[in-house]
C-alpha cells in the first residue's frame, strides 16, 4: 500500500486547452494599437505543482534545493533558474512552476528528496495560467485593479504577491523590470482577459506570441 | 478601510484581503462531552463585545491563507498588534488604553 | 442684455473664448475660465432656484463647494442628467444645459409660493418628526408632494453615455488642498522625496490666493502659485490632482478622491486618441501615510432677517467674482461684518469703480489696516451697528443698518434704511473641520477665533493640519505653517525634512473678530422676518429656538428636529450660526454646546464613481468551466450558482424548461445522460494524520475506508447542523480527494483551515484546493458503462469495479480518474480529467454517445433526479437548522467514534434531540399533477382560525416525469412518525393543495439501480 497516490495527468500526445483558449490570442497577434502600452501572452499549459511542507525543517529546505537547484523563498519571494520558478505562498506553501510536461518527474524527484517527511505536492497544472505583461501602462492598469501598491519601491522584481484583483483574487508577480505575471485560476481566467481588455482600453493592449 | 498587518507575509495590506473570524482564544473545549449544555452554550454562543481592545481572529483570505489575532480597538478601530495563532496579545484593555491615545499605528 | 455684470477687464476668465450656455430654457454667454455661477451672475440671473420647506427665491450667496442655493439640475438629455450640481463647482462649457432643481413649475412663478406660503403653515421644524412619523400610511403622498416641490433632482432613466472608474494610490503625503498652505506643504513633502499627492477640488490650484489683493515677494499671489507647480511638476513621485475633491477620510489613513476628469470639457467625455472615450470620472482609493488637511476655512453669513433674498451674498464670495471671474454681482454695495478681513471686499469693489453705500461693522472701534484704507476712500462705516433686516423679493433693494447691543442681544437705535442692491456679509471664518471629524474626531472651540477647528482626532488620523483650517488666517504666516506640516508629515512618514525659502507677504494690522452670528431684531426672532441659518434645508433661527423650546437640548437633537446641516449640505454655512443660536437660547456656551458630527461624503458623489468599472458584463467575476464553450455550441441555458455560469438546460426547438427538463429526465432514467460536474469543490488531502482528520470534520467514520473507495459525508458545525456534504475518496493511504458543494468550496477548504490552525496543528495534514485542475463529467444512466466502456481502458466490470469505488486510466485517451458514485440514482460514472484535457474528452464522448441518445442536462435535471432519490441539497433541504437526524440520515453519524468530532456535542444538546423538529420528509400531493410551490408553508389543520400553527414547509419540489407525479421534499415538525398522514398548503393564489407525508425516497428505493 503506497502512502500517497501520485498519477500523471497529462497526455503526452494531446493538444490541451488552456484556460484561455477560447480568448483567440493567436487571431489577435499583431493587432490593436500600436505602442500599445501594455503588451500580453499567455504562459500557458506549464506544470503547476503546489509544495506544502515546513520551512523551519533544515531537512526540508535542504530537500527542496537537491530536487530544484533552488532555494526555497522567504515571504513574498520568487525565485527562478531558467524555466523552473519557485514562489512563496504561504508560511508553509510554495508554487512551483516547470515546463509543460515536466511536472510528474518533478514530483516524483520532490518526493524522493523529502522521502519520509510530512509534506505535500499537489499537480494543479489544469487549474491556473499565467498571463504575462509588458509594457510601461502595466503598472497604472495594475493600480485600477488591485489595491496592493504596485510602486517598485514597495513591489521590486522578484516579489510575488497575493492579492485582491477587481472583484476576484491572484497572485501579481514581478519578474522584471516593467514585467509582471498574474497567476490566474482557472474558471476565473475569462473575467480576468475581461477586466483586463477593459483596464487597458486607454493604455492601448497587445497580444504577443 | 482597515489597514491590517499580516504576520506571516510581513506587511500591512487593505482589509478587502481579509475575512473576519470572530473572537479570538475562544478554545474549542478538549472534552465536549463533559461540558454540560450550558458550558457547551457559552463556548457556541456567547462572545464579549466590549467598548475597547478586543482580540479577533482574522484570516489573510487572498494572500497567504493563515488565520493570525488582531487586538483592535472597537471605538478607535486601531489595530494595535497582529500575532500568530498560539501567541499572546501584548495588549490587554489594561494597557491598551494608554496605548490608543498615542497615535494611529499599524 | 449680455453679461450685464461683466467687468470690462480684471479676472482669469479668458474674453477672447465666449461659450454659450442655457439655463432654465434661456440663452446666456459666459467665458472660458467661468464657474457657471460666475456666468450667472455676470448675466444678472438673480433667482437660481426656491427655497426647500418656504418656497423662497433664492440666488447665488457663494463660490465654492459651500454654496447653498445654486444646486442645479446638468444635461441637455436624458442620458446625462446629473442632478446636485453646484453652479459655483461646474466649469462652464460651451453649450452647457443646466436648469434649476428646487422651483416647481419654475423658479420665476413658483406654484407654491403662489398658493400662499404653503411651507409656512404646513411645514414647521420638527414636520418630519411630527408629521411623517404618523400616520405612516400618509408618507407615500408626502414624500411624492414633498420630492416634488423640495428640489432634490433627479437621476437619469437612461444608461450613461460616460465610463468611470477607480483607481487605488497609495502615497506618503497626501495634501488636500492647494491653496497657500497647501501649496506650501506640497513643496516641503515633494522636496524630502517623500510621494506626495496634491488634491484640489477647483479648476485650478491656488485657493484663495486666486482672488487674494495680497501679494508675495511684492508681486501678484498668483505668480508664487506658478512657480510652486513648475517646481513641484519636477519630481516624478508628485501627483497633481486639479478638480479633485476629497471626499472621505475612513479608517486608517484611507480617503477617498472624487476626480472629475472630463465634467469641464462637455457633458460627456470627449472621444481621445484611437477613439477612445476618456474616463468621465474617477475616485481615487488612496491610502496615505500622512495627509496634510490644508483645506482652508468657510466664510459665516451674518444671520439677519430676510438674509436669504437675492443679492444677499458672503463678503468673500463677492470678492472671488469680481478679482477672478471680472463680474459684479451688483451696483451697489452694504458690507455687514464683524471682522477685518471683510473689508477687503469694499477695497475689490472699489478697485472695480464701483459704489459702496456703507459699511456696517459690530465693533465699536474698528482700527485695522483695511479698516483704515476703506475709510480713507472715503467709505461710510457704521461702527457698532449691523444690516438687521433687508427688504426686497427677487432681489434686494435696501438694507436697514442698526446700532446693536451683542451683549443683550438687542436693537439699540430704530437705524435707517439704504438703498443697495448687494448685501456682503461675514460673520468671521469656520475651519473645514468636516474631513477631519470623519472618523469621529471632535472639534475643538477656539475662543479667540470663535470657531471649531479639527481636534486631536483621538489618534484616528494620521494627520497634520496647516493654514486657516487649522486657525491661522494671515497669509505669511499661513504659508510658513503649510511648509512646517508638509515637512512634518513627511518626517512621519520616514523622510527627511528639506528647509526651504519662504515667500515675504505683507505685514498688516488685523484686529479680533467680535463674537457675532445672530443679530439681533427690533421684534422677537418667533415674529421678526425670516431670519435664515441654513439656506439649503430652509432652517431659521426661529426654528432652532424653538426646536430648543420644545426640549431638544442636545446637538444632535436639535440637528434632526430642524434639518439643520442635513444632506448635500453637510453645516458648511449653518453650523456655527446655528449652534450659537441654540446655545444662547439655553444659556449655555458654545463648547458646552459642542457640534454635530459630519459625514462623508463632504460633496455628492456620483453612483458612476463609486461603482467604477464594477457594472455591465463587469458588475461581479464569472467563473466558468472548462467545457463551458461546449455548452453554449449545444444549445444551453445557464444558471447562476454562486459565481459560476452552470447549465441550467439544454431546450431543444421549440422545448420551454418543463419539457426540456422532462425529456433530459427520461434520457437519463432510461438510457445516458451527460453532466458537467467541475463545479463542485474538489480539496487534495494529504498527511498521515488525514484520517484523523476526517473523522473530526466529518460526522461519519473514516477510519476504514480503503484505498481505492469512496464515501459520502456530512460535515456539521459545532452546534450540529449541516453545513455541507460531498464525497471523499481514498487515494493512498495518506491521501484523500474529497468534495464539496459547489457554493461551500471557498468555505469549507477555510473551515479545515481554521480547525488545523487553531485547534488541531499537532496533526500532520496539508489540504489544498484541486476545484479548478480537475473538470469532472458525469454520465448517469443505465448505458453510461456501455457508453464509457468504449473511450476506456478501465475494467468496467461491477464486481471489479463496484459502486462506491474509483479507478485510474485513460478516457479516450487522456489519464483520468473515475469515480463510480451516483447523485440521480442510476449507474453513474465521474471522470475526472487534467482540465486542459477535458473538451477533448467530452467531444468524443458526445460523438460515442449519440448511438445511446446521450443527452447533456443541467442543473434543473439534476435536481428533479436527486429529489425524486430524496437526496438533499444543502442550502435547500438545510438552513442552518438542520441536524444529519432531521434529515433522517442517522446512518450517517458515527455515533461511536472515539474523537468528539464536530458537531457530535451540537446535536446532544437538548433542543436539538427534542420531539417535534421538523423532519425531512416527502410529500405526495392528492393531486399528482399538482406541484407545490418550493417554500410554501405547510399546516395540519387547514380549518383551523388565523394566526394557523405552521407544520412546516416545503424545500424542494417538482414535476417528476419518470414518475408520472410531481414530488416533493418538506420539512415537517415530527414528520418521520406522520407517515400517511396529510398536510395541506395554504398558497399565496388562495389555491389550498392537500398532499400525503410519504418517505423522501420516491424513486428506486432499495437502490438496485445504481449499483447495477
Amino acid at each position: 500500500m503506497t502512502a500517497i497516490n501520485v498519477y500523471n495527468q497529462r497526455p503526452a500526445d494531446i493538444a490541451g486547452q488552456s484556460p484561455l483558449h477560447h480568448a483567440g490570442f493567436e487571431q489577435l497577434i499583431g493587432k490593436g494599437r500600436p505602442n500599445a502600452g501594455v503588451r500580453l501572452r499567455e504562459r500557458k499549459l506549464l506544470g503547476h505543482l503546489t509544495l506544502r511542507g515546513d520551512a523551519k525543517d533544515p531537512a526540508f529546505c535542504g530537500g527542496v534545493h537537491q530536487a530544484l537547484g533552488l532555494e526555497l523563498p522567504v515571504a513574498l519571494g520568487l525565485v527562478a533558474k531558467g524555466e523552473t520558478s519557485l514562489q512563496w505562498m504561504g508560511p508553509d506553501e510554495w508554487l512551483l512552476i516547470v515546463p509543460r510536461g515536466e511536472e510528474y518527474a518533478t514530483e516524483l524527484r520532490l518526493r524522493e528528496a523529502l522521502a519520509g517527511q510530512h509534506i505535500q505536492v499537489v499537480n494543479v497544472s489544469g487549474g491556473q495560467t499565467i498571463l504575462e505583461l509588458k509594457g510601461d501602462k502595466v503598472r497604472d492598469m495594475l493600480m485600477k485593479s488591485t489595491s496592493y501598491d504596485v510602486h517598485p519601491d514597495n513591489f521590486p522584481v522578484g516579489k510575488a504577491v497575493g492579492t485582491v484583483f477587481a472583484k476576484s483574487q491572484l497572485v501579481i508577480r514581478h519578474t522584471a523590470e516593467n514585467t509582471w505575471e498574474l497567476l490566474v485560476r482557472r474558471s476565473f481566467a475569462d473575467y480576468i482577459w475581461l477586466w483586463l481588455q477593459d483596464a487597458c482600453a486607454e493604455y492601448g493592449l497587445a497580444i504577443e506570441a | 478601510m482597515l489597514n491590517i498587518f499580516c504576520p506571516h507575509c510581513g506587511e500591512l495590506r487593505s482589509e478587502e484581503e481579509f475575512s473576519p473570524a470572530g473572537q479570538a482564544h475562544i478554545a474549542r473545549p478538549l472534552n465536549p462531552e463533559a461540558c454540560s449544555d450550558e458550558e457547551w452554550g457559552e463556548y457556541l454562543f456567547f462572545r464579549d463585545s466590549p467598548r475597547g481592545l478586543r482580540h479577533e481572529l482574522w484570516l489573510h483570505a487572498s494572500g497567504c491563507r493563515k488565520y493570525f489575532n488582531a487586538t483592535r480597538h472597537t471605538v478607535s478601530y486601531e489595530i494595535l498588534e497582529t500575532y500568530k495563532i498560539g501567541e499572546q496579545p501584548a495588549f490587554t484593555e489594561a494597557a491598551g488604553k494608554k496605548s490608543a491615545a498615542q497615535g494611529v499605528s499599524a | 442684455m449680455s453679461q450685464v455684470n461683466r467687468l470690462s477687464r480684471g479676472g482669469r476668465v479668458d474674453r477672447s473664448q465666449p461659450l454659450t450656455f442655457t439655463f432654465n430654457g434661456q440663452r446666456y454667454q459666459g467665458f472660458a475660465g467661468d464657474t457657471l455661477a460666475a456666468a450667472l451672475l455676470a448675466n444678472g440671473v438673480d433667482v437660481v432656484g426656491r427655497s426647500f420647506k418656504y418656497s423662497r427665491p433664492r440666488g447665488i450667496v457663494a463660490a465654492g463647494a459651500e454654496e447653498p442655493n445654486a444646486v442645479i439640475q446638468l444635461g441637455s438629455r436624458e442620458a446625462t442628467q446629473v442632478p446636485n450640481v453646484r453652479a459655483t463647482q461646474q466649469a462652464l462649457y460651451d453649450g452647457l444645459v443646466a436648469s434649476s432643481t428646487n422651483g416647481w413649475p419654475n423658479v420665476d412663478t413658483d406654484l407654491m409660493g403662489l398658493v400662499g406660503k404653503v411651507g409656512g403653515q404646513m411645514m414647521p421644524p420638527g414636520f418630519y418628526y411630527k408629521t411623517f412619523m404618523f400616520p405612516q400610511s400618509m408618507w407615500p403622498t408626502y414624500e411624492k408632494y414633498i420630492r416634488k416641490a423640495a428640489g432634490l433632482g433627479r437621476a437619469p432613466t437612461e444608461n450613461d453615455p460616460d465610463s468611470y472608474d477607480l483607481i487605488n494610490r497609495h502615497c506618503d503625503v497626501l495634501v488636500i488642498g492647494a491653496g497657500p498652505a497647501g501649496l506650501a506643504a506640497a513643496l516641503a513633502a515633494a522636496r524630502s522625496g517623500a510621494r506626495v499627492i496634491l488634491a484640489d477640488e477647483q479648476e485650478e490650484f491656488g485657493g484663495s490666493l486666486l482672488d487674494t489683493r495680497e501679494t508675495l515677494n511684492g508681486k501678484p499671489a498668483a505668480e508664487w502659485i506658478e512657480q510652486v507647480l513648475a517646481e513641484l511638476k519636477t519630481f516624478p513621485e508628485v501627483l497633481l490632482l486639479p478638480r479633485a475633491t476629497v471626499n472621505g477620510y475612513h479608517d486608517h489613513n484611507f480617503l477617498t478622491i472624487h476626480e472629475r476628469c472630463t465634467d469641464h470639457l462637455g457633458e460627456t467625455a470627449p472621444l481621445g486618441a484611437f477613439a477612445h472615450k476618456p474616463v468621465r470620472q474617477r475616485l481615487h482609493r488612496v491610502r496615505a501615510k500622512r495627509v496634510v488637511l490644508a483645506v482652508g476655512a468657510h466664510e459665516r453669513p451674518l444671520v439677519f432677517a430676510n438674509n436669504d433674498v437675492p443679492g444677499n451674498m458672503l463678503a468673500g464670495a463677492v470678492s472671488t467674482y469680481v478679482r477672478r471671474y471680472g463680474v459684479a454681482p451688483g451696483k451697489q454695495l452694504v458690507l455687514a461684518t464683524n471682522n477685518d478681513y471683510a473689508y477687503r471686499t469694499v477695497l475689490d469693489w472699489l478697485d472695480a469703480g464701483l459704489q459702496v453705500v456703507a459699511v456696517a461693522d459690530a465693533r465699536s472701534n474698528p482700527r485695522g489696516a483695511w479698516v483704515e484704507e476703506a475709510r480713507s476712500r472715503g467709505v461710510r462705516i457704521l461702527t457698532g451697528s449691523s444690516v438687521v433686516e433687508v427688504r426686497g423679493s427677487k432681489r434686494v433693494k435696501a438694507a436697514r443698518i442698526a446700532a446693536i447691543d451683542t451683549r443683550s442681544h438687542r436693537v439699540t437705535s430704530p437705524g435707517e434704511w439704504l438703498e443697495c442692491d448687494l448685501v456682503a456679509s461675514s460673520g468671521g471664518y469656520s475651519p473645514v473641520v468636516h474631513l477631519a471629524s470623519h472618523l469621529g474626531g471632535k472639534p475643538t472651540w477656539r475662543e479667540d477665533i470663535l470657531a471649531f477647528v479639527p481636534g486631536d482626532g483621538l489618534g484616528l488620523q494620521a494627520r497634520v493640519c496647516a493654514g486657516a483650517v487649522n486657525g491661522v488666517f494671515a497669509l505669511g504666516t499661513v504659508i510658513a505653517d503649510g511648509y512646517s506640516a508638509g515637512s512634518k508629515a513627511a518626517t512621519d512618514a520616514g523622510f527627511k525634512a528639506v528647509n526651504g525659502k519662504l515667500p515675504r507677504a505683507e505685514e498688516r494690522r488685523e484686529e479680533a473678530t467680535l463674537a457675532l452670528f445672530h443679530v439681533p431684531h427690533d421684534k422677537p426672532t418667533a415674529r421678526a422676518p425670516k431670519q435664515f441659518v441654513d439656506l439649503q434645508n430652509d432652517v431659521t433661527a426661529a426654528g432652532i429656538e424653538l426646536a430648543t423650546r420644545e426640549g431638544f437640548e442636545s446637538v444632535e437633537h436639535v440637528k434632526r428636529y430642524t434639518a439643520l446641516g442635513f444632506g448635500t449640505d453637510q453645516g458648511k454655512l449653518g453650523n456655527i450660526n446655528g449652534l450659537a443660536i441654540a446655545a444662547r437660547s439655553l444659556g449655555i456656551s458654545i463648547p458646552q454646546m459642542g457640534t454635530t458630527m459630519f459625514r462623508p461624503n463632504y460633496t455628492p458623489v456620483s453612483f458612476g464613481a463609486i461603482a467604477g468599472r464594477n457594472c455591465g458584463p463587469l458588475f461581479d467575476a464569472k467563473r466558468f468551466t472548462a467545457l463551458h464553450a461546449w455548452h453554449v455550441k449545444n444549445g444551453a441555458l445557464f444558471e447562476d450558482v454562486g459565481q459560476w455560469k452552470r447549465p441550467w438546460y439544454f431546450p431543444k426547438p421549440g422545448e420551454d424548461l418543463h419539457s426540456a427538463v422532462a425529456r433530459e429526465c427520461l434520457a437519463v432514467r432510461s438510457s445516458v445522460g451527460l453532466l458537467d460536474a467541475s463545479t463542485l469543490g474538489k480539496i487534495d488531502i494529504q498527511g498521515p494524520d488525514a484520517r484523523e482528520f476526517l473523522n473530526r470534520v466529518y460526522t461519519n467514520a473514516w477510519t476504514k475506508l480503503d484505498v481505492g473507495k469512496a464515501r459520502y459525508g456530512l460535515m456539521c458545525k459545532e452546534d450540529g447542523m449541516v453545513f455541507d456534504d460531498g464525497v471523499t475518496a481514498c487515494l493512498a493511504d495518506n491521501h484523500f480527494l474529497m468534495t464539496t458543494t459547489t457554493g461551500g468550496a471557498a468555505r469549507v477548504l477555510q473551515w479545515l483551515e481554521l480547525y488545523h490552525q487553531t485547534e488541531w496543528p499537532e496533526l500532520k495534514v496539508y489540504f489544498t484546493s484541486v476545484t479548478d485542475h480537475w473538470a469532472t463529467l458525469t454520465l448517469s444512466g443505465p448505458n453510461s458503462r456501455k457508453l464509457l466502456a468504449e473511450v476506456t481502458d478501465i475494467d468496467l466490470d461491477k464486481d471489479r469495479f463496484p459502486f462506491m469505488t474509483w479507478q485510474e486510466g485513460k478516457v479516450a485517451g487522456v489519464p483520468a480518474r473515475v469515480f463510480r458514485i451516483s447523485f440521480t440514482g442510476e449507474l453513474s460514472y465521474e471522470v475526472n480529467i487534467q482540465a486542459d484535457y477535458a473538451m477533448g474528452v467530452l467531444e468524443k464522448l458526445a460523438e460515442a454517445g449519440k448511438k445511446y441518445n446521450l443527452t447533456p442536462y443541467g442543473t434543473e435535471t439534476m435536481h428533479v433526479l436527486r429529489a425524486e432519490k430524496g437526496f438533499i441539497i444543502v442550502g435547500q433541504e438545510t438552513d442552518s437548522t438542520v441536524t444529519p437526524d432531521d434529515l433522517n440520515m442517522g446512518w450517517c453519524v458515527g455515533r461511536t467514534k472515539p474523537f468528539s468530532w464536530i458537531g457530535w456535542r451540537g446535536m446532544n444538546r437538548e433542543d436539538a434531540r427534542r420531539e417535534g423538529r421538523k423532519q425531512l420528509v416527502g410529500l405526495r400531493t392528492v393531486d399528482p399533477n399538482q406541484v407545490l410551490p418550493e417554500g410554501t408553508q405547510l399546516v395540519f389543520d387547514p380549518k383551523q382560525p388565523k394566526p394557523m400553527q405552521m407544520a412546516g414547509h416545503v424545500t424542494s419540489s417538482y414535476q417528476s416525469a419518470s414518475l408520472g407525479h410531481s414530488v416533493a421534499l418538506a420539512l415537517v415538525k415530527g414528520g418521520l412518525s406522520k407517515l400517511g398522514q396529510k398536510v395541506y398548503a395554504p398558497c399565496r393564489d388562495g389555491r389550498l393543495i392537500e398532499a400525503e407525508i410519504v418517505s423522501s425516497v420516491f424513486y428506486d428505493p432499495k437502490g438496485d439501480r445504481q449499483n447495477i
